[in-house]
Order: structure tokens, then sequence, then C-alpha cells
């Protein structure tokens, strides 16, 4: 099984370090975080996960001090900012929650260059600087830059939050819940192009979720909390999964423990199955001819750009009848991109027709499918290799606090 | 009685008559009333922001300028007289302290109404208390607060004709007029006068902000 990118390249080095840092709300019996120590490694997404009302919104905020800390320290890149002027503090630090909260009148390329504008950058900086992000976000500057708010699907919100955040090109990121008001599908996607975006961007990450799923496929480590944001356990999702430290690690990664490690590897870690192929402009016969010489119930039509147009059976072409091999069949319902999670597959090549689901790269150009035996297989070599992978050994040391003695 | 279209032409005639005292009047009325509604939404932006995030300072100051609001308007002219004297500068005081609720009442309640995880944003990205306050805060409530002018400006309109009870500029005078010639021919032509410029001016003024809510508010938030 091959590691994520950012497990093996990100350096140890704290790039956040919380130490003793202690949150008691007036009238409130206990503190919402109670002496949490934890260190954050530059480049990586370390998540904080638990249920709610333990402290994790707390926690956060206190990083970016929206909410000032009781007692203890934050040392952000080697700083202590716990004096450090709030304002100038937030203008190094991206922010995304998940109501997200763009300004309703501004447009979105106003939106995206808050920060740089606060910054003093001259006008044209800022806005070859908001066409950038557009483009990294997949939104043509020309069509959206200057669309309102409202005139966004949710999806697109979350991704201009995201844009937003980065604009002024922070070291860190802090997002609390940010996938957490989107629709299953979307959320899905949005995770994805987060990852793929954060594997070139590779910030420092606090990521706060309650949803362990979501915590597995975006971590690099986890923290799991209990009330007082107490640190259960820190470390990687491969290690909470096959290593939980006790009985509420178990309990709150609930059922399905071994079906949620196909959340740890992904499409591109896997060897793809292959499916006959046509192009577009080949005649039925043809077609037929490929399908039969294969052992596969379907044959795929591929665009002149080798983009999957359409899955084509046998009944289908022999009713072709002279008609374009793009006017048959079934277009690809289930595709996936490389960086997908076997999980995000699975649930893919589950509802599609021929149980398959197609991959694509980042062009769309065809690339194999994901059947449900390359899945069996999968989770068969997960099992075998149900050990600490090497890497993890340096995460230990990292821990601070009630983990250290977990 | 004459048939009613004789009465409009004979009102027509007698208003051309005065034509120039006439403009001159509504003038005075339009500068009036815009003076005022310029100072009470000036003040009344001013105490909005500084009172909407505390709950007793803003109740007290919707209390108090509401309290304005119950003085008769012919009293407070005269209690005015008093400390200012005559002409335009009680009407001045005396409109601008009416228009102070709607505008701080809106003030407010459009500053509330901003969803806080716009306002949480903005401080999560460094914007400083001034900058989010009117930047991001005032610009989204601006719409609310815009209403409150022009509801304001409705009032002032009418109740500046009253101004002429203490000499203060306007169309009052007309009106004031025809009350002290009751049951002379003119008389219903006088009152009849000024009613008509102070609606005249009412529907100016409201065109006016449809205009300016038009360029004042982002698209955005249409
Ligand atoms: N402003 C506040 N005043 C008082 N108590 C609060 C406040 N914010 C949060 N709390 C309490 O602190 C605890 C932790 O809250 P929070 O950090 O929001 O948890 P989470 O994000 O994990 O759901 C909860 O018990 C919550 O009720
Ligand atoms: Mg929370």
């Amino acid at each position: 099984m091959t590691e994520r990118p950012a497990r093996t390249t990100g350096s140890d080095r704290p790039m956040i370090r919380l130490e003793h840092l202690t949150k008691a709300y007036p009238r409130q019996p206990h503190p919402a975080v109670q002496d949490l120590t934890l260190d954050v490694p530059e480049g990586e997404i370390v998540v904080l996960v638990g249920p709610s009302g333990c402290g994790k919104t707390t926690t956060m905020k206190m990083i970016n001090r929206i909410i000032e800390p009781t007692s203890g320290r934050i040392v952000l890149d080697g700083e202590d900012v716990t004096g450090a002027d709030p304002d100038q503090l937030r203008r190094r630090i991206g922010y995304v929650i998940q109501q997200i909260g763009l300004f309703p009148h501004r447009t979105i390329a106003e939106n995206i260059g808050t920060v740089p504008r606060v910054l003093g950058w001259n006008r044209r900086r800022i806005a070859a600087r908001v066409d950038e992000l557009l483009e990294t976000i997949g939104m043509d500057p020309a069509v959206y830059r200057d669309r309102y708010p409202k005139e966004l699907s949710g999806g697109q919100r979350q991704r201009v939050g995201v844009a937003r955040a980065l604009s002024a090109d922070p070291d860190v990121m802090l997002m609390d819940e940010p996938f957490g008001a989107i629709d299953p599908i979307t959320r899905e996607r949005l995770q994805n192009e987060f990852l793929r975006l954060q594997s070139e961007v590779r910030k420092t990450i606090v990521f706060v979720t309650h949803d362990i799923d979501e915590a597995i496929k975006m971590g690099d480590r986890i923290a799991i909390l209990r009330e007082g944001s107490e640190v259960v356990q820190y470390d990687t999702p491969e290690r909470i999964l096959t290593a939980p430290a006790d009985e509420f690690v178990s309990d709150f990664i609930g059922a399905g423990a071994s079906l949620k490690r196909l959340n740890l590897s992904r499409v591109r870690d896997i060897e793809l199955s292959r499916r006959p192929t046509v192009g577009e402009d080949a005649t039925a016969e043809e077609a037929l001819g490929v399908l039969r010489a294969s052992s596969h119930p379907a044959v795929l039509v591929l665009d002149r750009q080798g983009r999957p147009r359409r899955w084509l059976g046998e009944a289908d072409l022999k009713r072709a009848d002279g008609r374009p091999l793009t006017s048959l069949g079934m277009p690809p319902e289930a595709v996936v991109e490389p960086h997908a999670t076997l999980s995000d597959a699975l649930n893919e090549l589950i509802a599609a027709s021929y149980s398959i689901a197609t991959v694509v790269d980042g062009a769309g150009v065809y690339q194999g499918v994901v059947d449900i035996d390359r899945i069996s297989d999968a989770i068969r070599a997960m099992r075998g290799h149900g050990r600490r992978p090497a890497d993890t050994a340096a995460v230990e040391d990292g821990v601070h606090g009630p983990a250290g003695s977990a | 009685m004459h048939p009613g279209g004789a009465d409009i032409l004979d009102f027509l005639d007698f208003v051309w008559q005065r034509r120039e005292e006439v403009l001159q009047r509504s003038l005075e009325h339009v500068g009036l009333v815009a003076a005022a509604v310029a100072l009470s939404a000036v003040l009344g932006v001013l105490l909005g922001l500084l009172t909407y995030r505390n709950a007793t300072a803003r109740t007290a100051v919707i209390a108090a300028t509401g309290t304005f609001l119950t003085i008769p308007s012919f009293a407070l002219f005269v209690l005015l007289l008093g400390i200012v004297g005559l002409g335009t500068a009680p009407v001045v005081i005396a409109l601008t302290m009416y228009g102070l609720l709607p505008v701080v009442r809106n003030t407010v309640t459009g500053l509330l109404q901003v969803d806080p995880a716009i306002v949480e944003s903005a401080q999560g990205m460094g914007l400083s208390r001034r900058q989010r306050l009117l930047q991001i805060e005032l610009p989204i409530a601006w719409p609310v607060v815009l209403t409150g002018i022009r509801v304001s400006t409705v009032v002032l309109v009418g109740i500046a004709a009253i101004g002429a009870i203490v000499n203060g500029p306007g169309l009052g005078h007309f009106i004031f007029n025809g009350l002290a010639r009751v049951a002379t021919p003119v008389a219903v032509d006088l009152v009849l006068t000024g009613i008509v410029g102070v609606v005249i001016v009412a529907i100016l003024f409201d065109a006016v902000f449809t205009l300016l809510g038009k360029l004042t508010t982002s698209e955005g938030l249409r």
C-alpha cells in the first residue's frame, strides 16, 4: 500500500505549538479546553476530531486569537504569538469556517482580494493573484471574477472561501468543519479537490470535524479529542484505525473499521483494471470486434482527446444501425480521479452500470477502471499490512501531554 | 359651489399668480427637510453604530429618540423658540430630533441582522474592528439604514410645514396664511397650495431615495 505524499515528505518541525493551553469560559463549570499541548508539523493536515462540544472550535479559535486563552502559550513558526497583535497575526493565517461568510456586497474578486488589499498590495498584483486562485479552484476568472456570492452554488462558495483564505499565501490555515454544510456528493468532490490543492501548496492546516470518516480521509495526523479538548490519541489515520488507543477511540471510529480503511488508499495507489476501448470514429462492426476479442461485457468509446464518452454493450452495438457510437449505450456515470479514495470509488461503482468506476486524470483522459475485484484485492492487501507504517515513528515524538501517556 | 372643473382651473390660476412665491417656498421646504434629514442621518447612524452591540445602550437610545416623536410638533417648535429664537434654527433642530428614531432603529436592526459568520470571517482575516464596521457591516446593513432615512424624510416633509408657526421657512406659510383667513375665498386655495406642494416635495424626495438606493447599494445585496 502506498502512502499519501504529505505523510512521507512533511517535515516534523512544528509550525504550530500549543503549550498547556486552557480556556475557561465565564460561568461554565468546566474549562472548554484544559491544559492542551499539541504540535502541528509543518506542511501537514492535522485533524481535530471529537464529539460535539468537546472543545475543537475553541481550540482552533485560540490559534488565531478569536478566542483569547485563559492560560498557556501559542507558538507559531518558533515565535510566541500569545501576546501578538491579533489583526497582524490573523493576516498570516488563512481561516475557513463552515458558514464560509463570504461578503455578500463584494464581488468574488473583491472577496478573494480582501487580505491582499488590507496588506496594501497594488491593484495589478491583487488582480493577478485573484485570477490565479480562481484558476486553481477551477472557476474561470472571466466568468466568475465580477459575480456576487449569491450567484454561486454552495460548492462554488466553499471553493471561493478556500481561495480567499489562501490569497495572501499564509503558511497556516485553520478550517472549522469547512465541508460540513454541503451535500455529500459535492463534499466528496471538494475534499478531493482540496487534497489535490494541498499536495501543491503544502500548507500547515488545522482541520476541525466531528466526522471520523472525514478525519481519516483528510488527515495526515488525527487528534482524537474528548471533553475539555483532551487528546485521547494523536496519530496517523492508519494507526488510529489499526491500533486505537482505548475504548473511547474504538467507539468513536465505530463499526466497519476495515471498510473505513478504504479511505486510506487512493485510486492512484492500486493497479487499475483494463477494459477494451475504441475511438469515437470507429464503426459499430469494429467496436463489436474489439468487444468480442475481450472477455468483458462492454467496450468504452473514447473521444479524440482520449476522454471516455460511452460504455457500449453487445446489444447496443447490434442495434447501432449506422448511428455514431457516441449516440449509443450509456455515458460513464461513475467517473473518479486518481486521488479519489478507494472508498469513493466503491461508492461510485456500486451505483454504476457494469459495476465499474471509470478513472480519468485531471484533464479527463481515460486511465483505466476500478472494479470490485480491485477493491477486494486492496482490502486483502491492507489486512496483510495491518502494522504501523515506518514513517509514523516520528509522530509520537511530537506528541506532548495526555496523548504521550496514552 | 362651482362645478369641479372650474374649481381646479381657479386653483391653478391662483397658484400661477403666485408662482414665484410657490417656487420659493417649495425650495425652502426642500432645503429645510434636506438639512434636517442629513443631520438626523449622520447623528442617527452614529448613535446606532455606537450602541448596537450593547443591549442596554441601544434600548436607551431607541427609547429616547422615540420619546422625541411623542412631543407634539407644535409644542416642540414653541419650546425651542425660547432657546434659539425664531426662524430656521428651531425648525431644523426639531425636525432633526423627529428624524432620529427611524434612522437609529434601522441602523441598529440592520447591523444586528448582519450574519455573524460574515463578521467572524472578516475578523479571522485580520480586518480591524473599524475596517469590519465600515467595510463590511455598515455596507451590508446599508439598505436597511437607507430605508430608515427614507421613512424619516417622509415624516419630516409633513412636520416641516408646521415650522411656519415659528416663522420657519417652507410651504407651511401657505397653510398658516390660509388658517388666518378662514372663511375668506382665498383660504382654501392657500391651504391647498401648501398641501399639494408638500405632497409634490414628498414624491420628489422619494424619487431621489429610489435613485440613491440604486446608486449606493451593492448589486450583491439586491
Ligand atoms: N462563548 C461561549 N461561552 C460559554 N461557553 C462556550 C462558548 N463557546 C463554547 N462554549 C462551550 O465550550 C464547550 C466547547 O465548545 P466548542 O469549542 O464549540 O466545541 P466543538 O467545536 O468541539 O463542538 C462546549 O461545552 C460549549 O458549550
Ligand atoms: Mg465546533
